[in-house]
């Protein structure tokens, strides 16, 4: 593979090659967690640590691990940072962590982290593994924080927890139910499709301009 | 806990993909046809009962007694991951026929947040022993049940005109939160 340069790396998570819109990987914690802005920030961050620092110690143990045993070294790799994450989020900020709950662990099986360090960390220098992860992460954030502010407005009419409407406003308790996770995904998703599909008009047009 | 009304919950009141969101992965990948849902499921099912047999074990006997709580994402993982090998390794020893039907979708499993959620969610709510296998085999049937149906629902839909920017995974997340929607009626089953 051709080397690119670090932002490169860096910028294709945040929306070429978003994990969540485009890659639609890491569905469990994007549809949990997402009930509100600050749970979406905080399970974001929480994923991109443990995806930076497993990012980081794979590309740099890789010489050493047999190819057999490669995934289960990774596992275990990523639950040791889950688990310094968890004890973090417990013992500073525990009423994020008591509503994050048992979907902390579960970032251990999210597919965006293994799939990084499948498909990137392992066949890349320390530097760029860190910078694809730092995108990657950003991006995952960014999409859990678009989702989870979605949802607030409209499922509890608050923005980080700050009424907007006063009174009048009912909210839409589909929202924050299950059900309005999936259907505000979907629909997120489709937006983002139309929107790539605008652009790459838009770039085709300028493209066939520049020809005439 | 009642066994009938652990398996109700885990099955169908508290369905594992439609309201915990777990196993959205193969729920999405794998929904395509009726039969490779219900291949899955039934792997799903199987792998994820013994996980909640050998969790069990571990985090009683091994854990507790130990005070070792932190190592408790960790041995999950690692047992998880070699049972999908194990399991895979005796399929395909014992009945090649079933390994044929499995085999694909059974390293697909260790990824599964399903099954480390059955881990996770019997130590948290301290299942005794046969609860928590209850719990595992409900949790399966669940996966199972919502598997196939959505597989249902995505043969009926290849047919159908769906605008552009829906099509593919778009369309597939709206149908779940119609889907989800649907099982929100069976929320007054049981009263806890």
């Amino acid at each position: 593979m051709a080397a690119r340069s670090i932002s490169y790396e860096f910028t294709k998570g945040l929306l070429r090659n978003n994990p969540v819109f485009v890659q639609v990987l890491g569905m469990c914690p994007v549809l949990a967690v997402s009930t509100s802005v600050v749970n979406g920030l905080g399970m974001g961050l929480a994923t991109s640590f443990v995806l930076v620092s497993a990012a980081l110690i794979a590309s740099v143990i890789k010489p050493i691990v047999p190819s057999e045993v490669r995934i289960p070294v990774y596992a275990v790799v990523i639950a040791t940072f889950v688990t310094i994450a968890d004890l973090v989020l417990r013992a500073f900020f525990p009423p994020l962590s008591a509503s994050l709950g048992p979907y902390v662990p579960l970032i251990v099986v999210n597919c965006v982290i293994m799939g990084r360090i499948e498909a990137f960390a392992t066949r890349n220098r320390p530097i760029a593994a860190v910078s694809d992860a730092l995108g990657m992460g950003a991006g995952f954030t960014a999409a859990l924080m678009v989702l989870g502010a979605v949802r607030e407005v409209l499922g509890s009419g608050a923005f980080f927890g700050i009424e907007l409407f006063g009174e009048g406003f009912t909210p839409l308790l589909v929202m924050i139910l299950p059900a309005g996770a999936f259907l505000t995904l979907g629909v997120l998703m489709a937006v983002f499709n139309a929107a790539k599909e605008g652009s790459h008009m838009v770039l085709i047009k300028a493209e066939s301009k520049a020809e005439a | 806990m009642s066994i009938v009304v652990l398996i109700l919950s885990a099955a169908i009141v508290n369905n594992f993909v439609l309201t915990y969101f777990v196993g959205i992965c193969p729920f999405i990948g794998v929904s395509k046809k009726i039969d490779s849902a219900l291949s899955m499921g039934i792997a799903v099912t199987f792998v994820m009962t013994i996980t909640a047999i050998v969790t069990w074990i571990i985090n009683r006997f091994i854990l507790i007694q130990f005070g070792l709580p932190f190592l408790e994402y960790v041995s999950y993982i690692v047992v998880i991951a070699s049972l999908v090998q194990f399991v895979e390794m005796f399929i395909k020893k014992t009945s090649p026929a079933l390994y044929r039907t499995l085999g694909i979708f059974l390293p697909l499993i260790t990824t599964n947040c399903a099954i480390l959620f059955v881990a996770l969610l019997h130590t948290m709510r301290g299942y005794g022993f046969i609860e928590s296998v209850v719990f595992g085999i409900g949790a399966g049937v669940g996966f199972t049940l919502a598997i196939v149906i959505m597989a249902g629902i995505r043969e009926q839909l290849e047919t159908a005109d769906i605008p552009r920017p829906f099509q593919g995974a778009a369309i597939t997340l709206i149908v779940a939160g119609i889907l989800a929607l649907a099982f929100m009626g069976f929320s007054g089953l049981l009263s806890a």
